[in-house]
């Protein structure tokens, strides 16, 4: 009861009221630098053939650790290679990897988790303590295990993604279902007479989707993360094909020459704010609570 | 309940003097004047209500009054005088100092309203020490005898309690003793008794009145039940988009209202004291309160009033038309009372069709409704039924008079009996055994063909849980449904699916009933494609339109979403919903409570208008008794699992034999303050015991006065104790 104070707002003191313009930067504008910041990197991957005259594997060993110039615009790096070109196609393999980590781990994780909650019982205790075995392990070990035995390559490098991703999206999906599950327009399309799988398809999952949505969002960077993490210990990509944490791993010992390892890292950290940002602001518009303010 | 309210005999200097109020709502929308110019002041010692329904501004009030507003709300103008000080001009440091010790407050959820992971003597005697007149053993000290006060048996264990182990009236109880801690001149109570049961709202209530004796303390109690404030208020103020429409002495609003929001707020509501039988229909106003963003330039509530004249379309002031009452209507202020034309009392006809006075069944397009109603008629009733399909042929009357020559409703439509569902709780350890919630318990229920049988009892005595049991949505652990002739207790899905036709329900939360994701027309379709009563686009089209004339709501909306409604018609798509595959009975899990009164009333003439129409035959869940003998041939009146007593509704109000069914009766508040005060209360003490660990033998002995050794040893059976009348109690009609 006394734990309220609105400040010593007084009758003459208020604040102007904000117009809708301001309001809708105040809520969104951090949403729209992230997503501004994707969709330049989505024109990158698809346009870099045309955004520089080098190849990514062009090897020139005269030419090996130049500093940035007109020339080089980040320079070079050991084996002669344009630290620009190889960094816009390294944005290919990024942002694929990451979308196919999180699309298909969120729609595996999903239909395993919602499905569990929607049978319940022994069905339910199974899938759900799998869940929670696999959530054990810390996941950038496990995928490294899971890589490393299934051997180095961008697909490999997934599927021992995928493994450790599913979980989460698994457990998401669970408690959203279940929720639903209780609700009344639930118990209503029973009384209806609908059969089990439309009352999930027509009636729980579309209005439990919204928080799935913001979590692949914001997953998606975390993904990009993760496989940058991987190649940067070897596991991810096959040399030489360009990739951001394999150049900051070329480059790490490289101290003189921080440019090879600077950009991709600038690189990596630009692509998962963007979708930390956009991740954010996709909650608050699926937040009706946030949205009415 | 008081003999003499203090601040109405003497005039007393004010504690609180309100003038013009002003708190608007700074939205995307546009700017909500949620309190527009409210004054009014409050006497030491003085107990006034505020009556209105949702979104008239009466919370909003109580909370500017604290300053406990947020962005985007603010107090834009006005004076609020606590003790002669100035509210809105204090510090910070000031504004602390008053809220708690000079006014406190009790919110309407004492689920929420308390600390879930302090202690009580924590949350107790920290509001105690902030204000630093008490050191912390004497704080504590003080806390348990407060509690005591309270009604709290044991305060010394209870004070060490954290919250959760405590039940909603308990709560409250605590929430009332941290509001009274440091004796506050003024306790603003927000709805303090909506979330609780009748038995306990009457504890609640009986024990603020207390407070406002003994301690003198002021109370402005906001409620939309104008019985709770009949009872506790000297003073009522009514509230309606904003500005207060009526202000008065409680007897003089009640029972003489002198404006027709009031009026119709009085008339809305079914009245233990009054004779349903003479007339079903309630009295609603049509439409919805104004828009609050651009609310009309005249009366306010001019669009929805039956008594409107010309001069409406100016706005009226707030004047005095009588010795401490004053009314915002031009009508009233120029001498007129509220009475409609003799042709056509409103209380006692169904027809009394005054502009704006929906009463459903007057309203133009009613025979086109029937018509269309007719060319599909209701499905074939089994063989030795007779056929409800024509309104003509169900007796409106109900018959009580009927009764002994012939049975009105001879075909049972639905027959349960022995019915048992417990609910496994989790284990508290791997090695403890499973423990169970008796939710029902052995329940028998005969629903004859065309009746409506009222279903009673407080929260957890299992009346939801037998719902969802009859409409199999939970499967019974034993006994037996017989619907219709088929027995469906213990059927497999694929075989109740067709039974389902026959068989629908109508929800309590008409925000939670709908898939907000999904058009009306998508809702409204789904029943009729499953059970293949439309195929065609065009079918579909003409059916969804006809379904929502049926349940007066613009044919043209089936492609608007659910949110775009009101909750009353969100309401009304949830029984076209139900209505879609033309079902003979219609079970309705408490489908008025979470409405306003207007819409209660609107609502519950639109299921007695199906219920002739269609000829339909309901099980109506409620937990308000006046509600359901308005509605009800019989009632079952259900206590923790059990029935304690079935009986036709005159006769189960006239002359109970249940004793749990007198303390339910007793403790339903009248709106009608002469009547109310000089009410001899029944007062039922405790709560209910645990569902899980029920007493032995008679459920209610441990709260019965009349209990003896038997009914520890043997429960009670259900027996005929009076024709029709039966009671589960070794002595029954002895209390």
């Amino acid at each position: 009861m006394t734990a309220f104070d609105q400040g010593s707002v007084t009758l003459a003191t208020f604040a102007p009221v904000r117009s809708k313009g301001q309001r809708w930067r105040r809520r969104y504008g951090v949403a729209a630098i992230g997503a501004t910041i994707i969709l330049v990197w989505f024109v990158i991957a698809l346009a870099c053939p045309y955004l520089t005259r080098y190849g990514p594997d062009a090897v020139d060993v005269s030419l090996r650790l130049r500093p940035p110039s007109a020339a080089h615009w980040l320079g070079t790096d050991e084996l002669g290679r344009d630290v620009f070109a190889r960094l816009l196609y390294g944005s290919r393999i990024s942002l694929f990897t990451g979308f196919v980590v999180v699309l298909l781990g969120a729609a595996f994780g999903t239909l395993v988790g919602g499905a569990a909650a929607f049978m319940r019982g022994r069905a339910e205790e199974l899938i759900m303590r799998l869940t929670d075995l696999v959530l054990c392990f810390p996941p950038i070990i496990l995928a490294l295990a899971i890589a490393a035995a299934l051997g180095i390559g961008t697909t490999n490098t997934i599927i021992a993604m995928l493994v450790v991703w599913w979980p989460k999206f698994a457990r998401l999906a669970h408690s959203l279902v279940l929720v639903q599950r209780s609700q009344e327009y639930v118990e209503a399309a029973v009384v209806i007479g609908l059969k089990p799988a439309r009352i999930l398809a027509r009636h729980i999952i579309p209005n439990a989707v919204g928080p799935l949505i913001v979590l692949v969002t914001l997953d998606l960077g975390n993904a990009i993360i993760t496989f940058a993490g991987l190649s940067f210990l070897g596991l991810g990509v096959v040399p030489p094909t360009p990739e951001w944490g394999s150049m900051v791993a070329e480059g790490r010992e490289l101290v003189e020459q921080w440019w090879v390892a600077a950009f991709p890292g600038f690189a990596i950290l630009s692509v998962v704010l963007g979708f930390n940002f956009l991740g954010d602001g996709v909650r608050d518009w699926l937040d009706p609570k946030a949205r009415q303010r | 309940m008081r003999a003499a309210a203090p601040g109405r005999t003497a005039p007393t200097p004010a504690v609180l003097a309100v003038s013009d109020l002003r708190t608007q709502f700074f939205t995307d929308a546009g700017v909500v004047r949620a309190v527009d110019g409210v004054s009014f002041t409050v006497g030491a010692g003085e107990a006034l209500g505020i009556v209105g329904e949702s979104g008239s501004g009466k919370s909003v009030t109580a909370q500017s009054l604290m300053r406990l507003l947020e962005e985007p709300a603010r107090i834009v103008s006005g004076r609020i005088h606590f003790q002669g000080r100035d509210v809105l001009a204090m510090t910070p440091s000031e504004l602390r100092k008053l809220r708690g010790a000079g006014m406190a407050m009790v919110f309407q959820d004492p689920m929420t309203s308390l600390n879930p992971v302090l202690r009580i003597a924590r949350q107790l005697v920290e509001t105690m020490m902030a204000h630093g007149s008490f050191g912390e053993g004497e704080a504590t000290r003080r806390g348990v005898k407060l509690l005591g006060r309270m009604g709290i048996t044991t305060p010394e264990r209870a004070i060490n309690s954290y919250p959760h182990q405590f039940s909603g009236g308990m709560r409250q109880r605590v929430a009332l003793a941290m509001g009274m801690s440091n004796e506050p001149a003024l306790l603003i109570a927000d709805e303090p008794t909506t979330a609780l049961d009748v038995t306990i709202q009457a504890q609640i209530l009986e024990l603020l009145s207390e407070l406002n004796r003994e301690f003198g303390t002021a109370i402005v109690l906001i409620s939309h039940d104008l019985g709770v404030i009949a009872g506790l208020c000297s003073r009522v103020l009514v509230m309606y988009a904003g500005e207060v429409v009526e202000e008065g002495s409680a007897e003089a609003v009640l029972s003489d209202p002198k404006h027709p929001y009031s009026w119709a707020l009085v008339n809305a509501v079914p009245r233990l004291d009054r004779d349903p039988t003479a007339g079903k229909r309630l009295t609603a106003i049509e439409g919805a309160p104004p828009d609050p963003l651009s609310e009309p330039p005249g009366c306010r509530f001019a669009p929805r009033c039956p008594f409107r004249i010309e001069r409406c379309s100016d706005h009226p002031e707030l004047l005095e038309i009588g010795p401490g009452h004053k009314s915002r209507c031009w009508v009233t202020q120029a001498g007129a009372s509220l009475e409609l034309p003799a042709t056509a009392p409103l209380s006692t006809s169904p027809v009394a069709g005054e502009v704006g006075l929906a009463t459903e069944g007057s309203e133009p397009g009613e025979g086109g409704i029937v018509a269309l109603v007719r060319s599909s008629p209701p499905r074939p009733i089994s063989p030795s039924g007779r056929a409800f399909g024509a309104p003509k042929e169900r007796p409106t009357d109900l018959s009580h008079e009927g009764r002994g020559e012939e049975p009105p409703f001879p075909t049972p439509l639905l027959e349960v009996r022995g019915l048992v569902k417990h609910f496994a709780l989790p284990k508290r350890g791997f090695f403890e055994p499973h423990r169970y919630v008796h939710a029902v318990d052995g329940v028998d229920l005969t629903v004859k063909r065309g009746e409506t049988v009222g279903l009673v009892g407080e929260s957890g005595c299992g009346k939801s849980t037998l719902a969802r049991l009859i409409l199999r949505i939970h499967r019974p652990d034993s006994g037996s449904i017989l619907f219709e002739g088929n027995e469906i207790a213990q059927a497999l899905p694929g075989t109740i699916r067709p039974l389902r036709r026959h068989l629908q329900m109508v929800f309590q939360d008409p925000y939670a009933s709908l898939n907000s994701r999904m058009t009306v027309e998508q809702i409204l379709d789904e029943p009729l494609r499953v059970h293949g009563l439309a195929t065609t686009a065009a079918e579909i089209r003409e059916r969804v339109a006809e379904l929502l004339e049926i349940v007066r709501l613009d044919p043209k909306s089936g492609a608007r979403f659910p949110h775009e409604f009101s909750g009353g018609q969100r309401q009304r798509i949830s029984i076209a919903r139900a209505l879609a595959v033309k079902p003979s009975f219609i079970v309705a899990d408490e489908p008025i409570s979470a409405l306003d009164v207007n819409i209660q009333a609107q609502i519950l003439n639109l299921m007695l208008r199906l219920q002739e129409e269609l000829g339909l035959t309901y099980l109506f869940i409620a937990h308000d008794l006046a509600v359901v003998r308005h509605i009800s041939d019989r009632v079952v009146v259900l206590y923790l699992g059990k029935v304690a007593e079935v009986a036709p509704a005159k006769d189960l109000f006239a002359a109970p034999l249940h004793p749990y069914t007198r303390y339910l009766i007793s403790a339903v508040p009248i709106p009608d303050a002469s009547i109310e005060r000089r009410r001899e209360r029944l007062r039922l003490a405790g709560e209910p015991p645990s569902a899980v660990a029920p007493p032995s033998g008679c459920r209610f002995r441990t709260r019965c006065p009349l209990a003896q050794p038997i009914c520890a040893e043997t429960p009670p059976l259900l027996a005929e104790h009076r024709l029709g009348h039966f009671a589960a109690c070794h002595f029954a009609g002895q209390f």
